[in-house]
């Protein structure tokens, strides 16, 4: 199972038409480079340290293959929207902003971990990049955004909230339930699935009647603005800046992002994505679509030889990530009762307590 | 001090009317909460004062009702969203014990959810198997969300309040046989009238054994009190409000007085309220007790819908003094 878009013109035609599009200038293009060198650096390093132990757990779920599709939908954001997605969620911490060294030190569960350790690879967010989570039931999050969504309507504020859910996460009923309401209520909220080929082992086929993800939008009422090829951070752009101009007027949008995972759907199911012909199909991705080469292409074409840019850029992701792994590994592990119990309330004069209360916490 | 007797219903109305006009963040949303004006009037009235932006129709969507609420009091409104009853929050159950109480604790308390969940909760009537259910328990054995489950009006009013300001998440359930039932409230009654989240209450005092209690339960406990004064036994009944946090303190004090315990709840049997209260007790009290702790809960079956075997399933005083006399 590969997914091209089939209809590519028309999508490129729907892309470049209108005037939503902020026309990517060259340093945009390489600032997208940027991150997404450093995305793919981050991410096989925590491949790697997996591997070696010095990750542990079983959850470690990797963007690499998928940068084009947070880069490019990001780029269209102003820093008031919101930003929400699942597991696979450290590519869209790193473009947000979030400090690689604080990201780092969470897949090690550390103290200096964005969240203190506490949540580890799947919930990482920062409030100060209105990045809400790093959500691991599937679908859990989505109306979480409906609501995150509900507050800027609620306000009169034109922000939206962009979601980023997989392709399997659209067969639930949170999935239903979240496009529903966010359609009747009218919120500004960019549902952007990210369909990858597969709900863990099981390829979209198997798992919904309508393979044409970004078509349920219609059974809400909500406008599709189709399907992208996500291995194009230029194409996801376009069309992300559309759909974004469209939601800010509180009108739901959904994009289907055509992409491909390549480290499989995490840590855990290496034996599935070593079969023969997952391989074969990942090398097809892997020279055909691959993200990072379809835009140092696209760079090059346009501006002639950034070469010396582009591999500035690699090594200062190279560095980066080899100083987030020394700063994570050097960090201190939580290990109090303290730790463990903090945050688990709020503090709060409105509760009573006493030496025997239950369940209170220790706020 | 003058009081009236007020509905628990009129009483939530009036608690939430209140924090309404209080602040506006604070905002209803639910099935038929609106045009309806509420499948057990507790909205009545509200879609014409408030308006749609704070007086949201919802569709029959309990996931989406119990995340949304999370992600709005994220983004920092205080929500109370409304169960139409409790069975149906078993739908919501991944909203509730995996997000609304857990986004503090897995971020490291980067965000607070300051919501409400109300539900109306409780067996009877004839409502059948799946409508008839008191599970308030099951809410309360996630950490990281309240529940509290008031007995009468003047306490649903304080719990009710408390819940909305406090910025913890908390599952508020009304038991649907105590909504139309009248107990005193205070004319000159404050609108700041808070009762403290977790904190219990001695609705009767007496000496020779403690009957512990929550919702629907006090009445059959204050109802089987008042059988076994006729026949000189003093029975204490305790409140607790609360499931979460848990009152215990209070329990234990009234406990080494009377040495003796009876726990009666609407819920089931296994796994319950019943069953944590006895545990502490036997791990705290155990120097204090002269008898067995005994549970009333409803019976270990799915409710019928005829009326004679569905009354056979439920709690009630006389199953409370028959408890107590096996005991005494």
């Amino acid at each position: 199972m590969v997914y091209f878009p089939t209809d590519m013109d028309k999508q490129i035609a729907l892309a470049t038409e209108g005037k939503a599009m902020v026309p990517p200038s060259k340093e945009m293009l390489l600032d997208w480079y940027r991150q997404m060198v450093l995305i793919r650096e981050f991410e096989e390093t925590c491949h790697q340290l997996y591997e070696e132990k010095r990750i542990t757990g079983v959850y470690l779920h990797l963007y690499s293959g998928h940068e084009a599709s947070g880069v490019g939908s990001m780029a269209a954001l102003r820093v008031t929207d919101h930003v929400i997605t699942a597991y696979r969620d450290h590519g869209i911490g790193l473009i947000l902003g979030m400090d690689p060294k604080a990201l780092m030190a969470e897949m090690m569960g550390k103290k200096t971990g964005s969240s203190g350790g506490k949540g580890g690879s799947m919930h990482l967010a920062s409030k100060d990049h209105n990045f809400w989570g790093g959500y691991a039931i599937v679908g859990g999050h989505l109306p979480l955004a409906a609501g995150i969504a509900l507050e800027a309507r609620y306000r009169g504020k034109d922000d939206v909230t962009m979601t980023y859910v997989g392709d399997g996460a659209t067969n639930n009923g949170y999935f239903h339930e979240s496009l529903n309401m966010s359609a009747i209520w009218d919120l500004p909220v960019i549902w952007i699935i990210e369909n990858n080929g597969y709900g863990m082992g099981t390829e979209v086929e198997r798992a919904s009647g309508q393979v044409e993800l970004h078509r349920k939008a219609e059974a809400y009422g909500i406008k599709s603005f189709g399907r992208v090829d996500a291995q194009n951070a230029l194409e996801v752009y376009a069309v992300a800046s559309k759909a974004v101009e469209y939601a800010r007027s509180n009108r739901p949008a959904v994009i289907e992002h055509v992409t491909y995972r390549y480290r499989g759907h995490g840590v855990s199911d290496k034996q599935y994505d070593a079969r023969d012909d997952m391989s074969a199909e990942l090398r097809e991705w892997i020279e055909k679509r691959e993200p990072i080469k379809i835009l140092r292409d696209c760079i090059e074409s346009k501006y002639g030889d950034v070469g010396e840019i582009l591999a500035q850029h690699q090594a200062d992701a190279q560095r980066i990530v080899a100083e987030s792994v020394a700063f994570a590994e050097a960090s201190e592990m939580p290990s109090s009762y303290e730790d463990l119990l903090r945050n688990t309330y709020v503090a709060s004069d409105l509760v009573h307590k006493t030496d025997d209360s239950v369940g209170a916490g220790i706020d | 001090m003058a009081a009236r007797n007020v509905a628990m219903r009129e009483a939530i109305r009036r608690a939430l009317r209140e924090e309404m006009h209080r602040d506006e963040n604070v905002f209803v949303m639910g099935e038929e909460v609106a045009y309806w004006q509420g499948t057990h009037r507790v909205t009545r009235g509200f879609l014409e004062e408030f308006g749609e932006r704070r007086v949201r129709d919802t569709p029959i969507s309990e996931m989406a009702i119990g995340g949304v609420a999370v992600g709005a009091a994220m983004a920092g409104l205080r929500p109370v969203a409304e169960f139409m009853t409790i069975n149906f929050a078993f739908l919501a159950l991944d909203a509730i014990a995996n997000h609304a109480a857990k986004v503090r604790y897995f971020f490291d308390g980067m965000f607070k959810a300051p919501l409400v969940y109300r539900a109306a909760s409780g067996w009877g009537n004839q409502a059948t198997a799946s409508h008839s259910h008191a599970p308030e328990p099951i809410f309360a054995h996630f950490p990281g969300i309240f529940v509290g489950c008031p007995s009468n009006s003047l306490d649903a009013y304080g719990m009710l309040k408390a819940s909305i300001r406090d910025d913890n998440p908390v599952l508020f359930t009304e038991s649907i046989a105590l909504y139309p039932k009248p107990s005193p409230m205070p004319d000159d009654l404050d609108d700041d009238y808070l009762i403290p989240i977790g904190k219990g209450d001695i609705k009767r005092e007496g000496g020779d054994v403690t009957l512990v209690a929550y919702a629907r339960g006090v009445d059959w406990a204050l109802g089987a009190a008042r059988q076994l004064a006729r026949d000189g036994v003093e029975a204490e009944v305790v409140d607790l409000r609360w499931l979460r946090p848990l009152d215990m303190e209070l329990v234990y004090k009234s406990f080494k007085k009377t040495n003796r315990c009876v726990i009666v709840e609407e819920s089931l049997p296994m796994y319950s309220f019943g069953g944590e209260i006895a545990a502490n007790l036997q791990e705290r009290m155990f120097d204090y007790m002269d008898a067995p702790i005994k549970r009333v809960a409803a019976e270990d079956v799915p409710l019928p819908y005829s009326k004679d075997i569905e009354l056979l399933a439920l709690p009630n005083a006389q199953k409370v003094v028959d408890a107590v006399k096996e005991i005494l």
